[in-house]
């Protein structure tokens, strides 16, 4: 391995993780200023231009709050909890292509960390990683609030993993490949998957509400009932990554949705601009693209989190269990008939 | 036309308990309608003031803090009656009459006077009774905008004559204003 390729894979996993921060940073003044105008309000404006400063005075208190730890015999985990929630958040990116490849100083740059053959399962399998953080950090917070906070996120979880798994399996089924690259590349102008799988995406969306702990899907954290939920005995910087590592998922999840049913960083014409305007220039633009596409997803998360109230806990368990369930494998069902129907017309003798 | 259906808004919906068809049960076109609801607000106009560069309109009718009024000779007008204290439903009123001696004629317009008045700022409720009660237009509520200071002791709130008496300058320039016109 040279060492060219290992400088080069650093610098795209630093710039993806720094992307990654900056995005999180930024949802969080993006959800006040979208909660703040869906209510006729217009949110923080005084901390820089627009309240542009705003996430970084946010940090700035954090860091400088006290770090307060209630009396717990599990020091160790109340310490590792909100570790775990933030590096599961930020692992997620590794597998996603932002962009094709820049022709740069003579070699090909992928933009993309990894390109794994396995990329949605490691997805999937990363995610679902990420409920031991809420677990570990709502069972050593010594709290009952804090427990039950804890429990309804991970049933919830995993509840909705079983659901997200089968949509995608239709999905899969269809591209016959896990890795998002090829996926992307299947997609490519305006063949985006959502136009063949539109039901597969719609229990997609459901369950990324409920994966990353969302409104409607936001039991675990109901200030309602369960005060703050897991985070309740958290301070300073430990909440601020809990908090933190919610809206990297909610980042890393709009991305997700927008490389596997929106096409990822294609768009009509690419072909057209990498002929005529190089590749460096058509890759430019086709970031652009993703990011257009995965703010979208972003905006739909906040504008449903001021549209629709929480589910009640029943609900929450019909929903999953009695709907999305059955309707993914119904889904399964129908793809498999499309795919196979020369098949079945043949051996039906038609 | 029974009371059931008398609809004053004529937004009136009657709720009925009616089995939900499928279509509703799945709950997605409500959801979208919910959604259509809220973009709209997040385009209308916002009804937030930015307090310290714009302020909120007062009112034509607003009621400001007290001034007890001098005539056009800068004598003070009130006589110590009560009757703003007698009308004033907070009971935020005192006085002590005193009566006015001979060299004091240039002071006080009548021969009673009062000799402390205080309003206490904690208990009114600038209802403005005590204006509508004074029979010698002493006192009124000025539409001044500033607002009774904050301050850490409530001995402070207690306004004596040193504050709500008009100032003597600016009597003579409303006289010079009357003469004027």
């Amino acid at each position: 391995m040279d060492s060219t390729f290992i400088i080069e894979k650093s610098v795209v996993i630093l710039v993806v993780f720094g992307i990654t921060m900056l995005m999180a940073m930024y949802s969080t003044w993006a959800e006040r200023k979208v909660a703040a105008y869906l209510q006729d309000r217009v949110g923080p404006n005084r901390a820089g231009w627009g309240g542009l400063f705003q996430p970084l005075a946010d940090g700035l208190k954090l860091f400088a709050k006290e770090e307060f730890s209630p009396n717990t015999p599990n020091q160790f985990l109340f310490k590792v909890g909100p570790g775990i929630a933030m590096a599961t958040a930020l692992m997620t990116s590794a597998v996603i292509p932002w962009g094709d490849r820049f022709h740069l100083f003579g070699r090909d740059i992928l933009l993309q960390a990894t390109d794994i053959n396995v990329g949605i399962l490691y997805i999937i399998g990363i995610v679902s990683i990420g409920v031991y953080g809420i677990m570990i950090g709502g069972w050593a917070s010594n709290n009952k609030f804090s427990l039950i906070g804890a429990v309804r996120a991970s049933s919830q979880m995993v509840s909705y993993e079983v659901a997200m798994g089968l949509s995608i399996v239709a999905l899969l089924m269809m591209t016959g490949t896990l890795s998002l690259k090829e996926i992307t590349v299947q997609q490519s102008g305006m063949n985006w998957n959502v136009f063949y799988q539109p039901i597969s995406f719609l229990i997609f969306l459901i369950c990324a509400f409920a994966e990353t702990n969302r409104t409607p899907f936001d039991l675990a954290e109901c200030e309602t009932e369960l005060i703050g939920g897991y985070h309740t005995e958290y301070s300073s910087m430990r909440m601020g990554f809990y908090l933190f590592a919610e809206y990297a998922n909610m980042f890393v999840s709009s991305t997700v949705l927008a490389v596997l049913f929106f096409g990822g960083y294609n768009y009509p014409g690419m072909s057209w601009v990498v002929e005529n305007w190089g590749v460096n220039f058509a890759n430019v633009l086709g970031i652009g693209a993703l990011f257009i596409k995965l703010c979208g997803f972003i905006f739909f998360f906040m504008w449903v989190r001021w549209t629709i109230p929480r589910f009640r806990y029943d609900q929450l368990m019909h929903l999953g269990w009695r709907i999305l369930i059955p309707l993914s494998i119904i889904n399964i069902m129908i793809t498999g008939v499309v795919l196979l129907r020369g098949e079945i017309f043949a051996y039906l003798g038609l | 036309m029974s009371i059931q259906e008398i609809s004053l808004s004529g937004r009136k919906k009657v709720v009925s308990n009616k089995e939900m068809t499928f279509v509703e049960r799945m709950y997605l076109i409500a959801i979208f309608k919910g959604l259509g609801i809220t973009i709209k607000h997040f385009f209308r106009k916002k009804a937030t003031i930015h307090y310290p560069e714009q302020v909120r309109e007062f009112s034509p009718v607003y009621r400001g803090q007290h001034m007890l009024k001098r005539d056009e000779q800068g004598r003070e007008n009130c006589t110590a009656c009560g009757l703003c204290a007698l009308s004033c439903p907070a009971e935020a009123i005192t006085m002590v009459a005193a009566e006015r001696k001979a060299d004091e004629k240039h002071l006080y317009r009548e021969e009673k006077y009062a000799s402390i008045y205080e309003i206490n700022m904690l208990r009114c409720i600038f209802c403005g009774l005590c204006e509508e009660a004074c029979p010698k237009d002493a006192i009124y509520l000025t539409i001044s905008k500033e607002l009774v200071p904050a301050s850490y002791n409530r001995e402070d709130f207690i306004f004596g004559k040193d504050k709500l008496v008009m100032p003597l300058e600016m009597a003579v320039k409303n006289t010079q204003l009357k003469n004027a016109n």
